[in-house]
Order: C-alpha cells, then structure tokens, then sequence
C-alpha cells in the first residue's frame, strides 16, 4: 500500500511539473488571429491530459526499476498474479470516457476556429509552382482587380480565402494564424482568418510541391485600415498605369504571377533559365540546336514550355499558365526591357 | 565466411561497378553528346553490375547472383522490346535515361518476373506444373552459403528477412545523414541549384532521398516484421515451418528486386513526391516515381503472401493443447498485424498503380482536367497508408510483451485484454484514414466522424501500456540489453503515443499537420513500435540463431547512446514543428531562427548512426565470436529456449505439448510446455 501511494504523489508531482513546464516554455508561436484562440485553448487542455498521462505510465516504470530491481544475489521471480478484471475495465472504461469528450470538446472547438461571417470580403488565391497570387475583390469605382503576391488585410477584418491551384496541391500556413488548408487543382476550397496582430508575417506552403517547394513563402502583410487602403489605392494606381503601356503591363503580369521564383533578371540561374538579356539572343536547346530568342520563341515558351527545352533544363517542367494573346505579348514585351 | 571470399566480392564489386559505368558513359555520351560523370546511365549500370558481380564473388554463379542477373538482362530484354515497338511506331524511342518511361517501366516489370526464375525460387512450382513431384523439404547446405539461395527453412528465410531490412536500415538512414547534415545550416549549402547529379539539382535530389528515406525505411519494417514473424512463430507454435514454405521463400525474395527498383528511382532522375507520391505532383514527377511506383508494388506482394502464410500456420499448426488463449502473445500480434497486412495492403498498390497508367496511358483517374479527383488518390492511399502504421508496430508491441514477464520474472498482467487489444487497434485502424486528410479540401463534415475513430486508438494502446506497468509492478527486473530495449520502447512510444491525440484534435491539427511536430511524432511511434522493439529481439533471439549470445557491453553502449539521442532528435523535431518548421524542405526561413535547432537535430541524427554502427559491429563479430549460449539463454519458459541452440534445422525433434500458461512465472512447478518422451532409436 505503501508503494501506491508513494507512486500516487509522484505522479501527481509530475505531471503538475511537466505542464508547467510545458506551459511556461510557449510552445506555440504569436496567435496573431482569432481563429488562433479556440486552437490555442486546446492546445493547452492537450498539454494537460499529455502530462498526466506521460506521467502516469513514466513513473510508475520508474518506480518499479528502482524498487522492484533484482537486487545483487538475489535469485527467485516475482509475485504471482496474473491480472485483475476490474483495474482492466477501469483502465479501458475511463480513456473511453475521456477520449469521447475529448471528441466532443474537440467537435465544438472546430466549430469556433470555422465560425464565419457570411458578410466577409473574398479574396481568392492561387497557389502556383511557386509563388501565390492573390485576387482582391474588384474596386467599386473602377472595376479594376487588384493581383498581388502579398496578402494584405486589415487587422481586425475578418476575410474568406476562396482557394485553388494551378497546378499541384499546395497548402496555405501561415503558422501565427494557426489554421491551414490544401489547394486543389480543379476545385476550390475555403479559409476564413481573421487577423488580430498588425504585423508582417509569411505565409509557407505546407504540401510538397515540387523542386522549390521549401522557398514557396510569401509575404503576408496585417496593417491598420489606413495603412491598407494607402496600399490598396497605391496597386489601383499601378494596375491603372499598368494597363496603359505593354511593359508595365507585363511587368505586373510578371509580379501577380510569381514568375521571379524561377526566372532571375539579373544574369543567375534560379529554377529555370534567366531573362537577362535573353530576348534577340541565341539558345542552345537539349536536342543540340540552337534558335534565335525572338518574339515567336518566347512566346512559345511562355505558352507552352515543353516544346523547346533549354539546354541544362531537362529536368525542371515549368508551369502551364494560361495567359490571353494581350497578356503574352505584355509579358514578352516586358522580357525585351530586361537587358 | 573466410575472409578471402569477402576481399574478392568487393574487388568484383568494384571492377564491375568501373565497367557498368564506363559503360553507361559511353552510352550517355552517345545520348547527349557530352561527357557527365553523374548522370543517370553511368550510375545505373555501375549499381546494377556491380551489385551483381558482388554475389557472384561471394557466393558464385546462382542463388541470388542468377537472379540479379536474370534482372538485369530481363529489364533490358523488356525495354528493348517496348522501344522496338515504339520505333516502328515512329515514337520516341531514346531519352535522357537510355529508354523511354514506357520501356522503362515494362523492363522493369519483366525484370522483376525474370528475377523469380532466375533466383529458382519458381523452380519447384514449375516442376510440379510439368507433373514433376518434388521433396517436401530441401535440406540447405551447411554454413553461411545457404542465405543467398532458396530455403525453405523459415529460420533461414527469417534471418534473410532480417538481414535485408538490417541493410535497407542502413541505406534508408544514410539518406537521412545526407539531407540531415544539408538542413544543419539553413541556405543551400550543398544540394544548390546547380548540383546536377543523377539528372536532378540539389533541391530535387534532396526531396528524392526524403522520400525514398521513407519508402525505403518502410520496406526495411516490412522486411523486419517479417523476419521476426518467420522466424519466431513456427518456433513459438510449436510448427515445423510455415504452412506454406515455397510461398514464403517466394515472398522474401519478391523483396530483392522490389529493393533493387526503389534504389533505381534515385538515379533514374529521382522523383519528388515524398513517399505519399500524391498527384497530381507524382504524375508531372521525373521517370523515378515510376521505378519508385513499381518497387512499392512488388514489395507489396511480400507482405500479403507473408502475411497469409502467417495466419495459415497459426490457425492449422499449433502444438497440441495451445489454445487461443495460451498462445504466446507475440503470436496474437503477428496474426493482428496479418490482417491488416493480408487485407490492406491492395490498396497501396492499387493507388499508385493508377498513377502508373495515368502516366503512361493518359487515364485522368486523379487529373482534374479530365474530370479525376486528385483528393480521391488520398482515401485510396491512406486507407492502407494508415492502418500500415499498426502493421509496423503491432509485433513490436507484441514482442515488448513477450519479453516483458521474461525480464521481470512476473506473468504477463492481464493476457487477455493484451492480446485483444492487438485486435482492437487492428479494427479501429481500418476506420482512420481520413486523420491524415484534415486539411486536403474533403468534405468538411467528414472530419469529426474520423476524430472520434481516431481517439478511439488511445483506449486499446492505453490498455497495453497500463498492463506493461502492472506486469513490471512488483517484479524482480533484470536489465540486460533486450530488457534495456524493451523498456526503452516502452517510453519512446509512450511518447508518440501522447503526442498523437493533439493530431487528432481537428482544430489542433490544422496548426500541426505537415510540420515537423509530426515527422517528430511518427518517428516516435515507429521508433518506440518497430525500432527499439526490432533490436530487442535481434538481441533475445540472437542466441536462438547462432548459439551465441551478442557482446553485453556494447549492446549497452548502443542502448544509451541511441536513446537519448533519439529523444533530443524528436523532442527537437516537434519543438520547431510547433513554431513554424514544415515538413519536407530542403531549406527553411532563416528569419525562424532554427538554426541552431537544425544543427543539433543533425548532430543527434549521427550520433543515433554511430550506435547503429556499433550494433552493426557487434552483430556481425558476435556470429563468430561472441559468448557461447546453448541453452536457455534467458531463462524462459518459452519453448524454444527449453531445446539447444542454435535451433536444428527441423525445429522440434519431439513434438510439445501445452500443459499451462505461458507466462505463469513465480508459479512453483508450473509449465508452459511439455515435450512427449523421445522413444529410442528415432527421431
């Protein structure tokens, strides 16, 4: 009986030691959203029930390797006995018990990390090999679309992320907002966050995707609603000048479509083959040819970029966008700048 | 094994790896019209031969040699044949890789088929389809030399079993050391951009030796259950084999050329898929996914014919009077985890499979554009994906019971709730899946069914460990180095066990899934379910095997350096997975501020390799020269420890009978098994 409760008050210690522990250490990063609290608050029950629990099974073992040990010279085994139904119905019907609620609690917490406003803006994004575009909702006055690869929000504003992807299944994280979801080719899925930390975060692609996945990270900006609509009215302005002249134009296709993160424009080799000086120039091609880098080729490479492979390229598959005739030759009217 | 016969192995393996690859130079040169000393062709032909010339320096013309060879030419017989077709086709008959993905894949195929016959394992169901009758029992030759042939003998097929998942160990990890030791400082520092080694550059290379670490790892599991099942339970039943000898031999050496193909994937441009291979990114990936596809494929057919066999000799040939409920508890397990094995495993096949024929026939099962689902892919893989993880640890958690009354000289607390507590997580671990699938874009109602199934698992698994508690209260513990294991399993699983409910918890997981948390918390469960158990047994039944028992001092070394490495390396792990590090990256945000992180992550991941070094040491020493252990080595009441070791080659001479409880220990007079007299003159 002894031994019961010595173990009894170990246990116990041990378990209040390693929450605290653990709740002091702040495990989890910033919770910069509301959708952080509900998960956050869980977080902290787990860390209760994983304590006890690790606690429950660890001490006991240990206790038993100091005290029950075979002693030097001591020969024999142990105490017959060979089970007791009554602690095993205890030990199965209690994790029952607590797992179920748990599954309950879990149930209703789920449901305040989805809560949405139907009201809320979308915004859509796509995730692409490897960057992400972001759609804002049109500006009322002049019907422009704003295309960026930030996320702006308002601090405070709560927004649906209306979701798909381009190419393969990517997965929007940003760790301070806690919630995640897959981006899946041919359908859409759904995000609301709600921000409640103006700060400058990123959001990282949590699903393998390919070659660059690791550095598909982009800039994830929580600002005052002064700070946002001076941003917001800043992209209207260019997205305006934009479509006033070929190059701009390309040069905003360029950016909204993260071409950057394979396409360098200042002579080194990222993912794909560089664009510094490319236009007019020759290239040498896998099969040993060579061809001009004139309109028609960039233009054929732009729209469908497996029928002339660059030398040194055989491996990489780039994306395959879909851009409007007008959009192709803003895109390769931006390329023929780039010296 | 003389050491001579050794020495001129490796010099074959290196004058016939410096061929294949000139060989393969010259080909690859005539390909692109330039020399690269790492591209594909080169280093394929170097593996191939060399590998090849290997055996056949140790071990002459036959056995395993006959059929990489058979391989070999069968793959290039196959490939040429696809390409004269596609020639006459007007197709596309050569690429970077020497054969088109077509060619590629059906050679593959027919080298897979050739290296059945040419290892011989056909050999006796190719007789009998002639009308020929063979002899039920081949003897094997004496010595080393019978384990690169056929046997029969489930004691050699379990020792084949165990040595090839010893070596795939021993790859898979190397893998690990490479990528590990390029996330120790974040930026790329030597898998860059440039890199252009086996047609991939650093970033594509990283994410193939990821995902082959842990396909790789998994066939090395599926290799050591089984070794430990084929082994172990004909013994502990008291059978004389398997029920089905022929099929077992066929379903350990399904596993070589299954081996042979996933080490192909990463030289044959690799793949970057990790080892889900999802589509649609396995269907845009490098002709590696599908050498990739095809190994998991065949090593799939040596876990479902493995695990008939096991249920078979369990249900049919047990020893007079083992009962259900006095069957040893390592038996209970093996036949839980068989079913799963036996009736999940189709799936895994079947899903990528598809991907297979959508890549070279165009069917759009998983392609969006052609009205596929690429979420459907994911229920067909997990559905044999998740439940696979119980048939990795449910002999490991049934070994730490069969060792544990034996160490603690107490019976086993609570038999029956244990052994049907395999049971139970068996089941349950059919209705998970979709655990793994929180955040894929599935219906959204779908999640809360799948976290109360999922929660579900703790009470079966909190049973085992309550009863292991109960079993070591109370006791008279030794410590030698199985018992250290066994405890050591204990704890490590103990730790992916209280780390998976928070994955379970929806809500807690859209935060936790694809991080490091849980790469931490797996390794944990695989850790604390196969691996530390896996050892356990190599060093129990070491002895059982050889006569000899393995050096005490040294397994302790490996004990208490692997153990608290490996808890540094996952506790770390899930630390930075909880503050943003995801999974699967080759590098990562130096603004985290994991650096320091990652380098100590590395530096445990080599230490944990350097006690695998000197297990690996000790086991190959300790054949030859460790302390002689013909008896009852542990003082079990095991059947198998009651007869000298090493064990004959027809197991039994006389047959037992069950006359108690297998784990009454501390029950004066008591028996778990009787043998019947031996009658004079026979045997």
């Amino acid at each position: 009986m002894r031994h019961f409760i010595v173990v009894g008050i170990l246990t116990i210690l041990a378990s209040v030691l390693l929450y605290m522990g653990l709740s002091a250490a702040h495990l989890m990063p910033v919770a910069a959203s509301a959708q952080a609290v509900p998960i956050d608050w869980m977080w902290n029950l787990i860390l209760i029930v994983m304590s006890f629990f690790f606690s429950l099974i660890v001490v006991p073992m240990g206790y038993s390797l100091v005290v029950f040990r075979r002693r030097r010279g001591e020969t024999g085994d142990g105490a017959h006995f060979e089970g007791n139904t009554t602690l095993e119905l205890l030990w199965t019907a209690i994790p029952l018990l607590i797992v179920v609620s748990f599954s309950v609690i879990g149930a209703r917490n789920l449901a305040q990390t989805l809560a949405r406003n139907p009201q809320a803006p979308v915004i859509k994004v796509t995730g692409l090999q490897w960057s992400w575009r972001f759609e804002y909702p049109a500006d009322s006055a002049t019907g422009l679309v704003v295309v960026s690869d930030q996320l702006h929000i308002p601090v405070g504003e709560q927004v649906l992320l209306r979701m798909t992807s381009s190419d393969v299944i990517h997965s929007f994280w940003v760790p301070e907002f806690r919630v995640k979801q897959d981006l899946v080719p041919g359908r859409f899925t759904e995000l609301t966050i709600t921000p409640t930390e103006e700060g400058s975060y990123k959001v990282r692609c949590a699903e393998l995707c390919g070659t660059k996945h690791y550095s598909m990270e982009n800039p994830v900006i929580i600002q005052s609603q002064a700070d946002y609509d001076a941003w917001f009215a800043g992209e209207l302005e260019k997205a305006k000048l934009a479509s006033s002249s070929p190059e701009g134009f390309g040069q905003l296709l360029v950016q909204q479509n993260g071409c950057a993160a394979c396409h360098s424009i200042t002579g080194g080799t990222l993912v794909g083959p560089t664009w510094l000086g490319l236009s007019g120039s020759p290239v040498e091609l896998s099969d040993g040819t060579t061809v001009n880098a004139d309109d028609a080729y960039l233009t054929e490479s732009i729209s469908n970029p497996q029928a002339k492979i660059v030398k040194g390229f055989e491996s990489v598959q780039m994306v395959q966008y879909t851009f409007t005739p007008d959009e192709l030759s803003a895109i390769v009217a931006y390329i023929k700048t780039i010296k | 094994m003389k050491n001579n016969t050794l020495g001129r192995a490796f010099l074959f393996l290196v004058i016939a790896g410096a061929i294949g690859y000139g060989l393969g130079l010259g080909i690859d040169f005539a390909i692109r019209g330039g020399l690269k000393f790492t591209a594909s062709v080169p280093s394929a032909f170097a593996l191939l031969f060399g590998f090849t010339a290997f055996f056949f320096g140790l071990y002459g013309y036959r056995g395993i040699t006959r059929g990489l060879v058979f391989q070999v030419v069968g793959t290039i017989i196959g490939a040429a044949l696809v390409t004269g077709i596609r020639a006459l086709l007007k197709r596309e008959i050569i690429s970077p890789f020497l054969f088109t993905e077509p060619a590629w894949v059906f050679g593959a195929l027919v080298g897979v088929v050739s290296f059945f016959f040419g290892v011989g394992v056909m050999t006796d169901w190719v007789k009998w389809a002639r009308g020929i009758d063979t002899p039920d029992h081949h003897e094997d030759e004496p010595g080393w030399q019978k384990y690169f042939g056929v046997s029969l003998d489930h004691k050699v097929i379990g020792i084949q079993y165990t040595v090839t998942a010893l070596f795939l160990l021993a790859v898979g990890g190397t893998f690990a050391l490479i990528f590990r030791t390029e996330l120790a400082a974040s930026g790329l520092d030597f898998l860059t951009l440039d890199l252009d080694v086996f047609n991939q550059n650093g970033p594509q290379l990283y994410n193939t030796l990821m995902s082959l670490h842990g396909m790789i790892m998994i066939v090395s599991i599926l290799l050591g259950i089984s070794g430990i099942m084929n082994y172990v339970v004909p013994l502990l039943v008291g059978a004389h084999d398997m029920a089905f000898p022929r099929m077992n031999a066929f379903a350990f050496w399904v596993a070589v050329p299954a081996s042979v193909l996933l080490l192909l994937a990463l030289l044959l441009g690799g793949f970057d898929t990790g080892w889900t291979g999802y589509p649609p990114l396995s269907s845009r990936a490098p002709l590696g996914v599908q050498m990739f596809f095809l190994g998991v494929f065949t090593a799939g057919w040596s876990s479902i014919l493995g695990a008939l066999n096991v249920i078979a000799t369990v249900v049919r040939m047990r020893a007079k009077g083992m009962t259900a409920m006095r069957m040893p508890i390592l038996v209970w397990a093996s036949v839980a985890t068989s079913i799963i094995a036996l009736t999940a495993t189709q799936l895994i096949g079947l899903s990528f499979q598809l991907v297979m024929f959508q890549r070279l026939f165009g069917m759009g099962f998983f392609d969006p554009s052609k009205g596929g689902n690429p979420v459907l892919f994911q229920h067909l893989f997990w559905f044999y994906s998740h439940p696979a993880v119980y048939v990795f640890v449910l002999p490991g958690l049934g070994v730490i019971s069969e060792l544990l009354p034996v160490f603690v000289r107490k019976p086993l607390f609570g038999y029956r709730w244990v052994a049907m507590s395999s049971l139970g997580i068996a089941l349950v671990g059919f209705v998970v899946w979709a655990h793994h699938m929180f955040t894929s874009g599935m219906n959204e109602y779908l999640r809360v069914p799948f976290m109360y199934s999922t929660m579900l698992v703790a009470v079966p698994t909190g049973v085992k460990f309550f009863s292991w508690v109960a079993t070591m209260w109370g006791g008279k513990i030794e410590t030698p180095t199985p018992m250290l294991f066994v405890l050591g399993s204990i704890v490590v699983f103990l730790l992916g066990g209280v780390t998976g409910p928070p994955n379970a918890m929806v809500a807690l997981d859209l935060h936790l899934h694809d991080t490091y948390w849980v790469v931490g918390h797996f390794h944990d469960t695989i850790f604390g379910g196969f691996v530390f158990p896996f050892f356990a047994a190599i060093y129990y039944w070491f002895p059982k095997a050889t006569g000899r028992k393995m050096n005490e001092f040294w397994g302790k070394v490996h004990f208490w350096l692997m153990t608290p490495s490996f808890f540094a390396l996952t506790l770390g792990m899930m630390f930075i997975g909880l503050r943003g590090m995801r999974r699967r990256i080759v590098d990562y945000d130096p603004t985290l501020g994991f650096d320091g992180a990652h380098l100590f992550l590395t530096v445990c991941a080599f230490l944990i390799a350097i006690s695998i070094l000197i297990f690996f040491i000790n086991f190959f020493r300790s054949i030859k020269h460790g302390e002689p252990a013909t008896g009852n080595a542990w003082n079990s009441r095991s059947p198998e420890w009651q007869v000298p070791s090493p064990m004959p080659a027809h197991n039994y001479e006389v047959p037992f009978e069950v006359v108690g409880e297998p784990y009454d220990y501390g029950l004066p007079g008591s028996k778990f098994v009787e043998f019947a007299a031996k009658k004079a003159g026979t045997h």
